[in-house]
């Protein structure tokens, strides 16, 4: 681990623990788990006229027009990168195996498979993992604090939304693309690939929800509270107080 | 036992099982999903979206293998019992509508997926099992669906779907029990009615 990443690391642990400990003690007047809902609910709405209007169109255009072959190219060339953080995040965590994986999948996609482009591993049978910083601070015991929604990102929590700002600041789209402008557009393809990827999600909750807000983010607190409990959370008591 | 010995002879011998011998939990949730699957790789109108057709398939090959009642019922929660006879036939049907409505917008992504299925846990005279499924897409981190099963007269139901730990179930019966409080049952039948006739969704 290079000092630049554990000098990181500890710092989000310790603010981190700190955000956690203050926002615990004022979380108690709204939902337990969403006490800014008026906040997040008027950022949803944001994120309704922004994405609506210019970043999904862009991403339907983008699915419609680009041959498969290379938005799965696209896609295969950031999934591998990903690879690589699920692979640090099964370290931390103490998966040893599954990082095994991981890396193994990085190495064989980034030589044999053209710098990421192709998805050799999981033609050979060498799964992908879900995995990030999120999730390895749920395992350390760390809870998810209060949710957020931010435009254009999309659910998260204090949690997850550290996890994220630390992944985003690690890289490593940085040191492979010096020039500052290609950096952009990879970072802007980056999402735009993301963005893509979540289109058949989003109708099904539009079809499915009766009211969305509310609907994304019971789906998406449980979904994580899924992952950092290996598929096996404690069971839900029924909360009338809500 | 006796069931499994004799089920293994019948199946040694090449023989299919007759039509009244109720079919196990996993092998019909395989069934099914093949059989739909099939049907969407195969048929170009299906996966164009063909609307009617869709409905069609959901309709015939899914449906019957639900049961709603026991699905809204849980979803309600608490608040089942306190619903009359009537309201409860509404909430199943308006309820059961946006289930096929919402699986019809979404039936012809699936078209690249594989299933895997996971070995059944399961004891003589269970009438209920969890049936686990992984769905896969190329590249992507596979997800876990799994069915909550009951055993009925007529052969074995889902009455849960729970995709990547998110309960079909669970997560309605935060919505429903919202929106019975805030207006009561009949509120909740008029909004699944507003929704089911096309309303855009709410964000509120």
């Amino acid at each position: 681990m290079t000092p630049r990443i554990g000098a990181l690391m500890r710092a989000a642990t310790v603010a981190l623990a700190a955000a956690t400990l203050l926002l615990a003690g004022c979380a108690t007047t709204q939902s337990r788990v969403d006490p800014f809902e008026p906040w997040n609910r008027a950022m949803f709405e944001v994120n309704d006229v922004v994405d609506g209007k210019v970043v999904k169109p862009i991403a339907e255009a983008y699915v419609k027009y680009t041959p498969p072959l290379i938005r799965s190219g696209i896609a295969n060339f950031f999934g591998n990168i990903e690879d690589l953080f699920v692979g640090i995040n099964n370290v931390l965590e103490g998966n040893g195996n599954r990082a095994g994986d991981d890396f193994g999948r990085v190495l064989l996609n980034s030589t044999f498979g053209v710098g990421g482009l192709f998805d050799l591993a999981s033609m050979m049978g060498i799964e992908r993992h879900n995995q990030d910083f999120g999730i390895t601070f749920g395992k350390w015991g760390f809870p998810q604090g209060p949710y957020f929604f931010v435009p254009l990102f999309g659910p998260t929590t204090l949690r997850d939304g550290t996890g994220t700002a630390i992944r985003l600041y690690l890289g490593p789209t940085t040191y492979i693309f010096n020039d500052v402008p290609i950096r952009n557009v990879v970072y802007g393809l980056g999402g735009l690939d993301a963005r893509a990827n979540a289109l058949g999600t989003e109708s099904m909750v539009d079809q499915a929800a009766l009211d969305r807000y509310r609907f994304i983010r019971n789906a998406y607190l449980r979904a994580r509270n899924y992952q950092v409990f290996d598929g096996k959370p404690p069971p839900e008591v029924d909360d009338p107080g809500e | 036992m006796c069931n499994r010995m004799f089920a293994t002879l019948v199946l040694a011998l090449g023989v299919s099982l007759p039509a009244w011998a109720q079919e196990a939990p996993d092998a019909m949730v395989k069934r099914v999903a093949e059989d739909v699957l099939t049907q969407i790789r195969s048929d170009k109108e299906l996966q164009a979206g063909n609307q009617a057709k869709v409905k069609q398939i959901i309709e015939t090959k899914l449906v019957p293998n639900f049961d709603f009642a026991r699905m809204t019922a849980l979803a309600m929660g608490r608040h089942w019992k306190s619903a009359t006879p009537e309201q409860q036939k509404q909430l199943t049907d308006q309820f059961r509508t946006l289930l096929v409505r919402t699986y019809s917008g979404a039936l012809s992504n699936y078209r690249d997926n594989t299933m895997d299925y996971k070995p059944l846990r399961m004891n003589a005279g269970d009438t209920e099992v969890t049936v686990r499924t992984e769905v896969r897409r190329q590249g992507q981190a596979p997800v876990q669906i799994d069915y909550s099963m009951e055993k009925t007269a007529e052969g074995w139901k889902a009455y849960d779907v729970i995709v990547a730990g998110v309960s079909l179930v669970t997560n309605y019966r935060d919505e429903f029990s919202d929106t019975v409080k805030a207006s009561g049952i009949d509120g909740l039948i008029a909004a699944l009615n507003k929704k089911n006739a096309g309303a855009p969704p709410l964000a509120k």
